[in-house]
């Protein structure tokens, strides 16, 4: 899976934007492995993630199966962490995902120090994780670099559409959607918050940045000033 | 997938939501219709949008009062009123589609979830990617266009023909009916799938040659393709011989995923891994 790897923006643009999760490997370290994940999701609840994830069942944000109909007016829009963290029951990603660097910084320094055993990634702007490891005290292993987006590029939507859409690096959040949601902020038919909550419940593994796409819708709402 | 036109009551919800753009509301039958050819099986509509189970009847009557009224509707955009989705059993070739395009469906060849395996994310315990060596996913179809096995294969073709050898634990890999010519099975190739990975690993050395074949077979196919670079890093922690060829090539890094090394081996009697031979050892 490269499912962060290839969000759009600039490396100044992940800022806000630090993915750190943990895997394990098959054969290698994934036997017993369950209450380790469970740990590693609940060892970042102290430093306050914005998402949290499992690869198996999503995010902290869900659709519902059988919502009610008056629940339009009232529609729960608060992630739900002890659901993802309860709800691991395979071996399978974990992803915490952070708004704040210093936040990232001292995850990844406790995750060390535990000892987990799992295999600990940083997905994030480069200078971003070397900062992190180095916050850390960890020297990197290994680096996988994204070198964007080639070929037909000319069939893709605008940057704001892409830094939305690719946020879900599996392709679960369509680009006519996010194009909706910007529209519909700028019209004022929605709150940043309540367009952010629409597309990231169709993240289907939780790594979805709530913080980064409300910055990027109201950098839209903004650009039409 | 299939959308049960007993249930639809047309109101354009998942036409937004569907990846592939393959949702629309036909004309003729007033009722949301899936495009078979463009759909990729990978039941973002199902698992995404939140369901009601309203009467659609009585929906559908409201739709027309209002519409008559030309009063504007703002529903929820994440719902489908009337949970008008029904996965319909998928046989072979079109099961690929959903093999590679659901993320929540994990390849039986892998056992891994999504598209790709393991890469670098389990370097520190897998060995997989060693020093001097060099790791390329290069992915088709993403974001959101989607790709074909017949595009997917023209790059399987030339990377063969370079000798570069396929991580064997990767789902296209397994659906080659030759590796040494990176052919992929016939029967698969006009398969859409949102996107699809090859992985392949090389020396360091040839790190040029491979990206400028790549960049020869994408002027060539109709969709757009994402190279992923991975390789490791120096007892340090730094890398200095990947990032300075890339950058040399034009390629201005933004962004990358680290692995931080924490991992270990803990199964007992873990497997000893059998590594694809690196190309440039057998050239």
């Amino acid at each position: 899976m490269t499912n962060t790897l290839h969000r759009f923006g600039e490396s100044a643009s992940f800022y806000d934007d630090y993915v750190v999760f943990a895997i394990p490997s098959r054969g290698k370290n994934d036997k017993g492995c369950l209450p380790k994940l469970q740990e590693f999701l609940r060892m970042a609840l102290p430093y306050k993630p914005v998402n949290l994830g499992d690869a198996s069942h999503g995010g902290a944000l869900r659709p519902s199966q059988k919502m009610h109909p008056t629940s339009h007016w009232n529609r729960n829009m608060t992630p739900d962490f002890e659901a993802v963290i309860g709800g691991v029951d395979t071996p399978t990603t974990v992803a915490a995902v952070f708004d704040s660097r210093v936040n990232a910084e001292d995850f990844l320094t406790a995750v060390r120090k535990a000892d987990l055993g799992l295999c600990i990634n940083i997905s994030t702007s480069i200078d971003g994780a070397e900062q992190c490891c180095f916050a850390a005290g960890i020297p990197r292993h290994s680096v996988g670099y994204s070198l964007g987006f080639e070929g037909k590029t000319e069939k893709l939507p605008n940057t704001q559409v892409l830094s939305l859409s690719t946020m879900c690096g599996h392709g679960m959040i369509s680009h006519s959607l996010a194009k909706k949601m910007i529209d519909w902020v700028k019209e004022g038919r929605r709150t940043p918050d309540q367009a952010v909550t629409y597309m990231a419940r169709f993240c289907s593994c939780g790594v979805y940045n709530p913080a980064r796409a409300k910055r990027i819708l109201e950098d839209a709402r903004g650009s039409m000033k | 997938m299939q959308i049960n036109p007993n249930k639809c009551v047309a109101c354009g919800n998942c036409t937004y939501v569907c990846p592939m753009g393959a949702i629309y509301i036909d004309p003729a039958i007033k009722r949301a219709t899936i495009n078979r050819d463009e759909c990729v099986e990978c039941y973002s509509c199902f698992n995404g949008l939140s369901q009601e189970h309203l009467n659609p009847v009585i929906v559908r009557t409201m739709r027309k009062v209002f519409q008559m009224m030309r009063l504007r509707f703002d529903p929820e955009p994440d719902v489908c009123p009337t949970a008008a989705f029904e996965p319909d059993k998928l046989e072979w070739p079109r099961m690929v589609r959903r093999a590679f395009s659901d993320p929540r469906v994990p390849h039986e060849s892998t056992g891994v979830q999504g598209r790709g395996t393991e890469e670098v994310k389990t370097n520190d315990v897998s060995g997989r990617i060693k020093v001097g060596e060099v790791g390329f996913t290069v992915e088709f179809g993403r974001p959101g266009l989607g790709a074909r096995f017949h595009e997917i294969e023209r790059m399987s073709v030339a990377l063969a023909r370079l000798g570069v050898s396929f991580e064997k634990k990767n789902p296209v890999t397994s659906l080659m009916s030759d590796t040494a010519t990176g052919r992929i099975r016939e029967d698969i190739l006009n398969e859409k799938v949102l996107s699809a990975i090859l992985e392949i690993k090389t020396t360091v050395d040839r790190t040029e040659e491979i990206i400028r074949a790549i960049w020869e077979v994408e002027k060539q196919i109709d969709t757009v393709v994402t190279i992923g670079v991975g390789t490791r890093c120096d007892e340090q922690g730094d890398e200095n011989v990947v990032a300075p060829v890339l950058e040399r090539l034009g390629y201005k890094l933004q962004r990358a995923k680290t692995n931080t090394g924490l991992g270990k081996i803990s199964n007992e009697a873990a497997p000893a891994q059998q590594e694809p031979v690196p190309a440039g050892a057998s050239r």
